[in-house]
């Protein structure tokens, strides 16, 4: 691959074809929206959305040391993900900052122990680490990005329109099942970026386009990284590169219910110091109480003075107000507290909230 | 959630997406239909003040996007004598009608020879097309 050239996913024709908005992310052309970000982020809302997520990668670990190797790798404990589970972790170096966060699977009849799937920009470096990590232990670490493209299908009804596709009962939150979808044969993971039910299907790049068709057949709604983000955003989900990186250690932002530092994982004598001491800094939520759309890079003020910065900021569709995360001293990080945010020299109104900021009534 | 797309013939058009409906001493301005669609849904428009000076080529406002802030370039120079309050609170107008509801300012203008500078329908409709 030359400088400049965009990666295309199995679904780019499906795109293009659709008319949708395509740009350049972590060295892919995805798109960003087809109709618009709000009608897709309210589909998903409603009824049910489907995402191309092919650009995201996936490593498998198999050997004799598979379990033992990745609870050395990844913060939560590993000995708890089932057959058939999935489990959340960090990827952190050894001062305990975020490499990278991630879903591990534990499937069956995919040729691998363990397959963990990365962020598209971390993935080269997911691998390296988890090569450095591999030492001394009896496990071979494989790039399984090029066997697989994955579409995330979320919203009240979008396991009815997978099930309907589907050859046998989809997994339950949070498990992994294999099964024929449209044909295909396919890993059906329980697990999603949107606060929705829902379930990521992860098929080989062949399959992709047939499986997409049928389930825009199924009147599921094509959606671009624009919804995915607004979705994330109102659930306050982490998007790595903007709310955690090498330089936030998983306390701060919040993460440190999935870090099991027992299990002697890399980076876990950091997190512990920190766990101990109480981190400095929180990652909090917030939502503007007048006029205003938050951004990121935005100054926090408290009393005037600046207390932080947006790491995250949108209009939310759902709300139909602005809301964003940043990082605030851990004293001052409560929900109530009255904030503004300074959006381009004026400053604006608004206040922490709890996470996360959208949750289903029903 | 948009009109067809489309650039009256009797506006005058600046390079970077703005319309201009010139009407003696006075001109109304707005945002075109390439500007909107390119924006996608927009949420946000935070009218300038009334009585504010603006300048040719120079940024007078801005409208937001649910993923993006975009500054609005005045077309023409002027003073502002009057602005949509209503696209304020319905920015959804911006999209739905950028030539009629969802105008942002009217202005007294500054030099009118300015006008000349500006592109009509067919040329603008032109640039939009590469």
């Amino acid at each position: 691959m030359t400088a400049g050239e965009l990666r295309k996913t199995p679904l780019h024709g499906e795109h293009v074809a659709a008319g949708a908005r395509l740009v350049p992310f972590a060295g892919w052309e995805m798109p960003v929206q087809y109709e618009g970000v709000a009608a897709e982020h309210l589909a998903v809302r409603e009824r049910s959305g489907m995402f191309d997520v092919s650009h995201m990668g996936q490593v498998g670990t198999r050997g004799g040391d598979a379990a033992a190797f990745l609870q050395h790798a990844v913060s939560n404990d590993v000995t708890r993900l089932a057959p058939g589970g999935a489990q959340y972790s960090c990827l952190c170096a050894d001062d305990g900052g975020i490499l990278d966060d991630l879903f591990s699977y534990r499937p069956d009849g995919w040729g691998v122990d363990y397959l963990t799937v990365t962020n598209a920009a971390n993935h080269d470096r997911d691998l390296a680490r988890f090569g450095e990590l591999a030492a001394g232990f009896d496990v071979e670490v494989v790039d399984r990005a090029p066997d697989f493209a994955m579409i995330a299908v979320q919203g009240p009804e979008a396991r009815a329109a997978v099930a309907g596709l589907a050859s046998a009962e989809l997994p339950a939150r949070m498990r992994a099942s294999t099964l024929e979808v449209a044909g295909a044969r396919a890993l059906v993971c329980g697990t999603g970026y949107t606060g929705e039910d829902g379930v990521e299907v992860l098929v080989a790049p062949a399959d992709a386009p047939a499986l997409w068709r049928a389930l825009a057949a199924a009147a599921v709604t094509p959606c671009g990284l624009g919804a995915r983000d607004t979705l994330r955003l109102e659930a306050c989900f982490h998007l790595h590169g903007n709310d955690i990186g090498p330089d936030r250690n998983p306390i701060e932002a919040g993460l440190g219910w999935c870090c099991k530092e027992e299990t002697g994982f890399a980076g876990a004598a950091a997190i512990a110091a920190v766990r101990a001491e109480g981190p400095v800094e929180r990652l909090v939520a917030f939502a503007m109480t007048g006029r205003g759309i938050p951004r990121r890079g935005n100054p926090i003020l408290l009393g005037g003075e600046p207390v932080g910065a947006v790491t995250s900021g949108s209009f939310s569709p759902s709300l139909g107000i602005g809301i964003g995360m940043g990082y605030l001293r851990a004293g001052i990080a409560e929900p109530g507290t009255a904030i503004e945010v300074d959006v381009r020299g004026r400053r604006r109104p608004a206040e922490i909230r709890a996470k996360p900021l959208y949750e289903k009534s029903a | 959630m948009a009109t067809e797309e489309s650039y009256p013939e009797d506006l005058r058009y600046h390079p970077e997406h703005d319309w201009a409906r010139i009407e003696g001493e006075e001109a109304t301005l707005g945002i075109t239909w390439f500007a909107q669609d390119s924006l996608g849904d927009v949420v946000f428009f935070d009218p300038p003040e009334v009585g504010a000076t603006i300048a040719k080529d120079e940024p007078y406002t801005e409208v937001e996007s649910v993923k993006a802030v975009s500054d609005v370039i005045a077309p023409l120079s002027g003073e502002i004598v009057a602005v949509n309050e209503r696209a304020g609170t319905n920015p959804e107008l911006i999209n739905t009608d950028p030539y009629g509801e969802g105008w942002m300012v009217r202005i007294r203008l500054g030099d009118p020879g300015e006008a000349d500078r500006l592109l009509d329908a067919a040329a603008y409709r032109d640039l939009v097309a590469d």
